[in-house]
């Protein structure tokens, strides 16, 4: 018999139609990953096996979970059964661990509730010390804000196998980490998984992290499962639409056009940036902490230049500097000849010819303006505003892949990938000379990202764009760029073309960040040729 | 902590002196001559000068303001013009009322407020939400002058549990000084319950939502144990900074509830003292009032820093 049996699970939320007939099994000692869109219903699936689900949640079906039936449990029931039978690793390690409690005591929690035989501290010590954290090291008196990201995912991976749960739910375990953190985790995580003989339920929108350690990949739709089968079979022969769709987005490749010409646009010379760290002592020199060290590149007019790097590496000051948004200790950054920093008061001259792209689709747009306020917003840079506006916005929309009578609506009427289109056309409209994209597509889902990864290759056609796309996702990267700078701790430790970089990395950081990137196998059957 | 703490203390004295400054200035810059006004309209100018030189108000303004803060110090805060006798002992007598109203009426706004606040949380969108929140709208809405004269009606007039105003003082007994200040502290304390009580539901709200509360959730904790485990003392910090700011304000802002139950407190001293232009009790009790505000948000910034490790890291 299976450890975890859902069968025809249904879930609706204050009437709204979450899931549909799911069904799925998980043996113990088994890897099973969810895997979907966002809106897919897979982190839903989860929350229903350990019934935590939001307010107003209306389930039906059954949940068998080692022999019970859990959506038939009491409250009380489900509260010893929660952290000792299944326990839950969430996506945000930054926020999943309570911030003025110690590391220790939220481990020995656990223990104290479910494991009244044992020591709490004492099996604190030893489960933290599985999950690499011994004592000695990182102190269990520690707080969640001394501890990286990468800490803190241990720790809460290690309050969910104190008590040695048959099955284990990870979701997005590591979407918040930088690749080699997670390459890490995942080890743990299956590692942690094979010794105990638990069962682990992957939820994850990668498929490229699912295809290395899943033995077999459940496919969501719109909250229903479309597929599921072994991981080997599903990702060599996928059956469903959907799915090959899944695939083909998630390996997505653009065709970038020639570069005309090489004169160079941006120039960043021996860029030095510093930050003071908090005084330690009254009267001394505060301490600084070189972000920026030594950095030199060029971008010509016309190129398309990639820049990696883990969190922490100096990739958002360089942005800033770049951008002009702060002084620089030493070294100098021009765009066509002129700096971009001028001081207190903006060049407009300069920041005209540079916009950017940021992150978020949701936090980038003032929500009680229109569209076409919003999107004309680079004019002010201009002495006076154009003649032409409508026709310009009703171009840069439609260079967008967006309609001219979009101009009168609000942001919260688009999806998150039509938002990212609309700051897309919010940087075009004044048609800069370079364009920054900071994390652009690293929000949106596979198959956003890959129609905005087209878009950005058309108007690189259309506009002779020149851009510099931030990234931490190396294969987004590699085919939107012609040339890819890695910085690390602040230095830029390998620069050259994109696909030289890709297959023969020279610095050993390039290289532990391409294996550590988990790679989607690529069937004969999805491969887009580029 | 340590470093923490000090760092607090050096604002502290900063905040005091620059306080003591602006005391001094503002009401040097009063129009009003305390002697003409004691002596009355038709004094003689020699008189007058007499009594200036006296009160020390012929010397320089940098003299007197060193002379004030220096007797301060030492815990001599002058003689008030009015009165004659030391402004310390006046001050004294009146914070022996004044202190512990200020105190019992914060704890019985604590008292009420807490329960309710947590209360109202966990129910959050149900009948006892609803109750709960409505009640302190209506607390919050209440003139406190009018409640305290509905007390005086119901308690003092009709059931006669509690005198309709006065101070017994502690020498006849720390019962019955305590039961003369039962009702003005419950006028005080109901607005600044209902108040404290809001707050401490839209904070535990805001901490429900936190990730770190499904965490405690997954671990196999009721709702109720993650509230109290890990709810509670994340709610604290927007707590903290409203009870900091009621404390300072009860100290000082009884006065109307004072005046309602005829209590000797700082309040109506400081009422009387400027109506009769006593400059020198203003200036004491002003400063008196400022020391207690900045030591009351001291005393907030060491418990935020007990409650929250991140506070104590970041020095």
């Amino acid at each position: 018999m299976s450890l975890l049996s859902v069968e025809n699970l249904s879930l609706s939320i204050r009437g709204t139609s979450i899931l549909r007939d799911v069904s799925l099994q998980l043996d113990a000692g088994e890897v099973v990953a969810i895997t979907g869109e966002s809106g897919s219903g897979k982190s839903m699936t989860a929350l229903a096996v350990i019934q935590l689900l939001p307010e107003g949640s209306e389930v039906d079906g059954q949940i068998v979970l080692d022999g019970d039936d859990v959506t038939a449990m009491n409250e009380a029931a489900l509260c010893r059964l929660r952290g000792d039978v299944v326990s839950m690793v969430f996506q945000e390690p930054m926020t999943a661990l309570n911030p003025v409690q110690t590391i220790g005591a939220q481990v020995a929690e656990t223990v104290r509730l479910h494991r009244p035989d044992l020591d709490p501290v004492k099996r604190a010590s030893e489960v933290l010390t599985r999950v690499g954290l011994a004592p000695d090291l990182i102190p269990m008196s520690r707080y969640p804000h001394e501890l990286s990201g990468g800490q803190r995912q241990r720790v809460v991976i290690a309050i969910a196998i104190a008590c040695g749960p048959k099955l284990l739910i990870a979701d997005e375990p590591t979407t918040a980490l930088d690749v080699t953190t997670q390459a890490q985790i995942l080890d743990l995580l299956v590692q942690l998984a094979g010794e105990d003989g638990m069962g682990l339920m992957m939820i994850t929108h990668d498929l490229a992290v699912v295809a290395q350690m899943a033995q077999r990949i459940i496919v969501m739709q719109n909250g229903e499962v479309v597929e599921a089968g072994n991981t080997s079979t599903l990702l060599a022969n996928p059956q469903h639409p959907y799915t090959r769709a899944l695939f083909a987005a998630s390996n997505h490749q653009v065709t970038l056009p020639e570069i005309a010409q090489t004169t160079p646009l941006l120039r960043v010379k021996n860029v030095v940036r510093d930050y003071v760290l908090p005084r330690t002592r009254l009267f001394q020199r505060p301490a600084t902490h070189r972000a920026v060290d030594h950095v030199s590149f060029d971008i010509a007019r016309g190129e398309r230049v990639g820049l990696v790097g883990e969190s922490g590496c100096g990739k958002s000051t360089l942005t800033r500097a770049i951008l002009g948004l702060e002084a620089v200790q030493s070294g100098s950054i021009t765009l066509d000849g002129a700096p971009v920093f001028s001081g207190g008061t903006p060049d407009l001259s300069v920041r005209r010819r540079m916009q950017v792209v940021f992150q978020d689709p949701y936090g980038s747009f003032n929500p009680r303006h229109r569209v076409a306020r919003l999107i004309t917003e680079p004019f002010h840079l201009l002495e006076t505003r154009p003649d032409n506006t409508d026709e310009r916005i009703a171009v840069a929309l439609t260079a967008v892949g967006l309609s001219p009578d979009d101009a009168e609506k609000y942001p919260h009427q688009f999806s998150g990938g039509q938002r990212q289109r609309l700051a897309i056309a919010r940087a075009l409209i004044i048609r800069p000379d370079l364009i920054v994209f900071d994390e652009a597509v690293s929000a949106l889902d596979v198959s956003v990202r890959a129609q905005i990864l087209d878009l950005i290759a058309e108007l690189c056609v259309q506009y002779d764009l020149t851009y510099l796309f931030i990234s931490h996702d190396l294969s987004v990267v590699r085919t939107i760029t012609d040339r890819v700078l890695v910085m690390q701790a602040g230095q830029i430790v390998e620069q050259g073309a994109t696909e030289a970089v890709f297959t023969a990395p020279t610095h050993p950081y390039t290289r532990t960040l391409i294996d550590a990137a988990p790679i989607l196998p690529v069937s004969p059957k999805t491969k887009v040729m580029p | 902590m340590l470093r923490y703490t000090l760092k607090r203390l050096l604002s502290l004295m900063i905040s005091l002196a620059i306080a003591s400054l602006v005391i001094f200035a503002v009401i040097e810059v009063a129009p009003g001559d305390p002697a003409s006004f004691m002596l009355g309209i038709n004094a003689q100018e020699d008189t007058l000068a007499a009594l200036r030189a006296e009160l020390g108000l012929d010397q320089s303004k940098l003299q007197r303001y060193l002379g004030w803060v220096a007797g301060m110090l030492q815990g001599d805060f002058g003689t008030s013009y009015q009165y004659r006798t030391p402004v310390a002992q006046m001050i004294g007598d009146r914070l022996w009322v004044s202190l512990p109203l200020a105190i019992y009426a914060l704890t019985l706004s604590t008292l009420i407020a807490f329960p309710a606040g947590i209360y109202a949380a966990a129910r959050r969108g149900k009948a006892g939400d609803i109750g709960v929140m409505g009640a302190t709208q209506i607390g919050v809405a209440i003139p406190n002058f009018w409640f305290a004269m509905m007390l005086v009606l119901v308690f003092a007039i009709n059931l006669r549990w509690f005198s309709a105003g006065g101070f017994a003082g502690w020498d006849k007994g720390t019962f019955a000084a305590l039961k003369s200040l039962t009702l003005p502290a419950i006028a005080l304390a109901l607005p600044q319950a209902a108040i404290l009580a809001r707050v401490m539901r839209s904070a535990l709200l805001d901490v429900m939502g936190e990730d770190f509360m499904r965490t405690a959730r997954a671990k196999g904790l009721t709702r109720a144990q993650a509230l109290r485990r890990h709810g509670l003392r994340n709610a604290m910090i927007p707590v903290l900074t409203i009870l900091g700011l009621q404390l300072s304000f009860l100290l000082a802002g009884g006065i109307i509830i004072e005046q309602v139950f005829y209590l000797p407190g700082l309040g109506r001293l400081i009422f009387q003292s400027i109506s009769a232009r006593d400059l020198i009790v203003v200036e004491s009790v002003t400063m008196l009032l400022v020391f207690a505000v900045i030591v009351v948000n001291f005393l907030v910034d060491l418990a935020y820093a007990a409650v929250d490790p991140r506070l104590r890291a970041r020095t």
